[in-house]
């Protein structure tokens, strides 16, 4: 043994210095190099504090009326404005913040879940499996959403879970076929082959093999995927099919502004949420394609 | 198991062999149309035997296509078989249920060519080598499991602090080193290595190739070696065999093989090899042609198409597997003749 | 006679988001008409990107030859405009790549890619550019050269696609003609017909090859001069004969003991111990010196200097700038 170890100790310098470099440390790395991505990545930072300390950040209660200021203009008292009803727009912001990203989040989560399962199990056994979910996930993106999701919402009654349940039944489709296709290629790998040499079981292979080398391509359509259902959470709650008022969300809050008077007279009551839903999509949007860029091997050198 | 051997009486089933193959075939089939339909097959290896006696290294070496890395493969019930048995220590790997294959994969590895796509990048060295110990029962993760794998690795070349790496963080040899450190943490008795040093610069190979050999001697481990490299396959193996369409057309012990082959297509492999050195001139024999398709493969003898020496009864005939002088198999009628 | 091609102290660097990657690092040959040169080397040794910065192929970002000549029959080619480069490319110098594959559209059937290639450099009608491209597809032992003509590059097997790989480079008679591993990506017995075919047309044509190559062989069958490069440098440069029986740097005679002989019996095989360095972050002194067996001191502190003696026989090592032994 000693001629192997004595020869061989590799005087290559490339595994040499002391610190691990993980594939995350590696893709963090070249995403701060990525300017735009890292605002959108403080910009989403500062919406997701803002929205969890909320009632430290106003004095005001979030439905809390005052119908001698209603319609008021912006000024030291109303940093943003007042409402019809005489409610706080900057208060409301903060709160539906918590609402419109909730649903973003969970509704994307509920997506990736699902699609998940049923793209990996599709993508790991093939034929006739693979067959049958390919089958309905093109029946399911078939289908019109805004006609869909009106349908359910209106037969299930408007609530924020019934908004996150129709995006996540009518978006996983998508994330299915990213992680089908994503699945069918790791499989052909040879480390694939190796686990089966190995004797590792099949639900180890697909969990803890073939799920985490998707991982990147998840989280990169997870991305926009999450800008996606805040803008579609807001067109629902625009419709008045989405949260049910009292309760705030950016998309509620822009049902005001439904007539001409109020567009061109109270600017305070549909720039403010219009504008967030503008840039909280924009940041992710950014960020998801400082991510793409960061996971993409073909940059590498 | 032992009830379902069928033992032929051209093949004895002997101490002294760790894996029998016999009459093995593996066919792929070529679908296509609308409905996926199977409209051909892939002759991917047709009808091959051999023996590879424990603690040797058998070679198997070949052109693209020719069938060897289907031959490793199927040999460890990666690919399922389309005829023919495989015996590993006497029980037939096709006849044993889910529980006992997976007892028997402690045995049997393999090592594959590209370091590359062999090693899951998202996994540290720890976990690519001591999943399998894991899995089996052999060891408790965490400490137990590390201890094994960093001894394991240290054997390889590389250093115990390694463990807690991530492949893209090691050169092309040095992954390779991962690969092997990975097929020997279950402590196999055979090995399956696939082109193990087709994708490493020439000054790699040469670690490997030694690393290899060395591990053998000290674990008396048992090599089918797959190269296309016919230099490679001649320093590391005991016996070579050779690869042409899907058939073994020759088997014999390396010098036997190397001075006196037989089959014309082992004489053109061997006479096509550059030299490097500029002094000796080598008769060398170019065949003409390209290689059939697998999928469409000759009638008679599969290399009549560009066989020199090519008769009509190789065109009708396909020649059989015959020890035509001691340990030394040849299927060529040419040869057999005599 | 007057040399066909000159480098001189070519430099090629990439610039990196990780650094600065020296992947060619003052090389210097010279090329006389018809003659055969092979480039032997490791990968990321830089002899691809050499043959790619003759030219001037070199992805722009984030590659830049930084430094040198590239006197081509006296011009410069590091100081030509794209469209004088462009006239250069395939007329006057051609090349085939490793990967036939690749190097040919699919989606055009071979004939009019040579014809494309024929007709843009030496003027000639359609007629008269397909009888030409027929005669080289003879050339090269295509057969039915009329019927393949007009077939595309996925009916052609490997080997037939890199003879009409050579079709296609010949076709305007190329003072010289880069292989950048010509053979690599085939088959034995297909890399030996089309060793055969190169070593015939070149005698037939008097075209001057720059081979380069990972396999001492192949240069031992086709090359009449050899340079060996490691890490972005020239580190031997001699006659085949010279090179085979009496090489000089270390890194080329490990090279040479490392690689299994169906002539020999050795029980272990000869290494040089550990891996090329990384371009990022290359060692001080002389680059081969953490895997040499005779380093010195001086081997760790300064590089070594190309030293040349009378018969063009050129090593870079200190070992013989000490004894001098080639001056």
């Amino acid at each position: 043994m000693a001629t192997v170890t004595s020869n061989n100790i590799n005087s290559d310098n490339r595994a040499r210095s002391s610190k691990v470099e993980s594939p995350w440390k590696v893709m963090l790395k070249r995403l701060r190099r990525n300017k735009l991505a890292i605002v959108g990545l403080v910009v989403l930072i500062i919406m997701a504090v803002a929205a969890i300390f909320a009632p430290f950040l106003t004095d005001f209660g979030r439905d809390e009326t005052n119908l001698a200021r209603s319609n008021a203009a912006p000024d030291a008292e109303y940093r943003l404005g007042a409402d019809s009803l005489g409610r706080d727009i900057y208060t409301r912001l903060l709160y539906g913040a918590r609402i419109s990203l909730t649903v973003g989040f969970v509704a994307t989560g509920l997506r990736i879940f699902i699609g998940v399962v049923l793209g990996g199990v599709a993508g790991y056994y093939g034929k006739t499996v693979d067959n049958i979910i390919m089958r309905i996930a093109d029946i399911v993106s078939c289908l019109p959403f805004l006609p869909m999701a009106i349908t359910f919402v209106a037969i299930r009654g408007p609530s924020i879970y019934n908004v996150m349940l129709v995006l996540a039944i009518l978006g996983w489709p998508g994330i299915a076929r990213i992680v089908r296709a994503e699945i069918l290629s790791l499989r052909e790998r040879e480390f694939m082959e190796a686990a089966t040499a190995l004797g590792i079981s099949d639900f180890k292979k697909i969990t803890s093999h073939l799920i985490p080398n998707t991982m990147a391509s998840i989280i990169v359509s997870a991305t926009t995927g999450i800008a996606d259902a805040i803008l579609t959470e807001s067109t629902l709650s625009f419709l008045g099919l989405g949260v049910a008022p009292p309760t705030p969300t950016w998309g509620n809050m822009l049902t005001d502004a439904n007539n001409q008077f109020v567009l061109q007279h109270r600017w305070w009551q549909w720039v403010p949420p219009g504008l967030v839903i503008f840039i909280a999509v924009l940041s992710l949007n950014l960020l998801g394609d400082g991510l793409r860029d960061a996971l993409d091997p073909r940059l590498k050198q | 198991m032992a009830e379902q051997l069928r033992v032929d009486d051209r093949v004895e089933l002997d101490d002294k062999d760790l894996v029998v193959v016999k009459n093995l075939k593996k066919y792929f089939p070529i679908t296509g149309g609308f409905l996926k339909r199977v409209v051909g097959q892939v002759h991917a290896v047709e009808d091959i035997s051999f023996t590879i006696r424990r603690g040797e290294t058998l070679g198997i070496v070949g052109e693209s296509g020719c069938g060897k890395s289907t031959t490793g493969r199927t040999i460890l019930r990666l690919l399922e078989k389309t005829d023919g048995e495989v015996y590993y220590d006497g029980k037939e790997v096709f006849g044993l249920s889910k529980s006992e294959m997976v007892n028997l994969r402690t045995k049997m590895q393999i090592v594959f060519q590209d370091p590359y796509s062999s090693l899951n990048p998202r996994k540290t060295v720890a976990q690519i080598c001591g999943e399998a110990l894991v899995e089996h029962g052999l060891a408790k993760k965490g400490k137990e499991v590390n201890d094994i794998v960093s001894e394991t690795i240290e054997k390889c070349g590389l250093a115990p602090y390694h463990i807690r790496r991530y492949p893209h963080e090691f050169s092309g040899g040095q992954r390779q080193r991962i690969g092997i450190a990975r097929a020997l943490t279950l402590n196999p008795e055979f090995i399956v290595c696939d082109e193990p040093v087709s994708a490493l610069d020439v000054s790699i190979q040469s670690q490997i190739i030694n690393l290899l050999m060395d591990l053998q001697q000290d674990m008396g481990l048992t090599y089918l070696f797959i190269s296309h490299d016919l230099s490679v396959v001649k320093h590391i193996s005991d016996r070579i065999g050779v690869m042409y369409l899907g058939n073994m057309v020759e088997l014999a012990g390396k010098h036997d093989l190397y001075e006196s082959p037989l089959h014309p297509y082992t004489q053109a492999l061997l006479s096509a090899i550059p030299v490097p050195d500029p002094k000796k001139k080598r008769e060398r024999i170019v065949l003409k042609g390209d290689i059939p398709s697998p999928a469409n493969p000759p009638k008679g003898c599969t290399f009549h198409t560009r066989c020199p020496y090519a008769m009509d009864v190789c065109k009708e005939v396909t020649p059989e597997f015959i020890e035509s002088a001691p340990d030394h198999f040849v299927a060529c009628h040419l040869v057999n003749k005599r | 006679m007057e040399n066909l091609l000159e480098v001189k102290d070519l430099k090629t660097y990439f610039y990196t988001e990780d650094g600065v990657v020296p992947a060619v690092d003052g090389v210097d040959f010279e090329l006389k008409p018809g003659q055969t040169l092979g480039i032997v080397g490791e990968s990321g040794c830089g002899k691809s990107v050499t043959s790619l910065s003759i030219l001037r192929l070199v992805p722009n970002p984030p590659g830049r030859i930084v430094e040198g000549e590239i006197l081509f029959e006296g011009k410069d080619l590091v100081q030509a405009t794209e469209s004088e480069m462009q006239h250069i490319r395939g007329n006057d110098i051609a090349m085939i790549f490793q990967e036939p594959m690749t190097s040919l559209n699919p989606v055009f059937t071979i004939g009019k890619q040579i014809m494309e290639a024929i007709m843009l450099h030496q003027n000639l009608d359609k007629n008269a550019a397909r009888e030409k491209c027929i005669e080289m597809l003879k050339l090269v032992g295509i057969p039915r050269a009329e019927q393949a003509i007009d077939e595309y590059p996925h009916q052609f097997s490997g080997g037939m696609r890199q003879r009409a790989m050579i079709a296609m480079a010949l076709s305007c008679n190329p003072k010289l003609l880069i292989a950048d591993e010509p053979t690599t990506a085939l088959d034995v017995t297909i890399q030996a017909q089309i060793i055969e075919l190169m070593k015939d047309l070149k005698d037939k044509l008097n075209t001057a090859i720059i081979l380069i190559t990972h396999d001492l062989g192949v240069v031992a069958e086709m090359c009449e001069h050899v340079i060996v490069m490691y890490a972005g440098k020239v580190v031997e440069e001699a006659d085949i004969l010279e090179l085979y029986t009496d090489p000089k740097h270390p890194y080329t005679v490990g090279l040479m003991k490392s690689k299994p002989s169906l002539d020999d019996n050795r029980d272990r095989l000869e290494v040089i111990p550990g891996a090329v360095p990384n371009p990022l972050d290359m060692p001080e002194g002389c680059t081969f010196h953490p895997r040499c067996p005779h380093a010195m001191d001086i081997c760790r502190e300064k590089q070594p200097h190309l030293i040349n003696n009378e018969e063009g026989r050129k090593v870079r090592c200190w070992l013989y700038e000490k004894e001098g032994e080639v001056k």
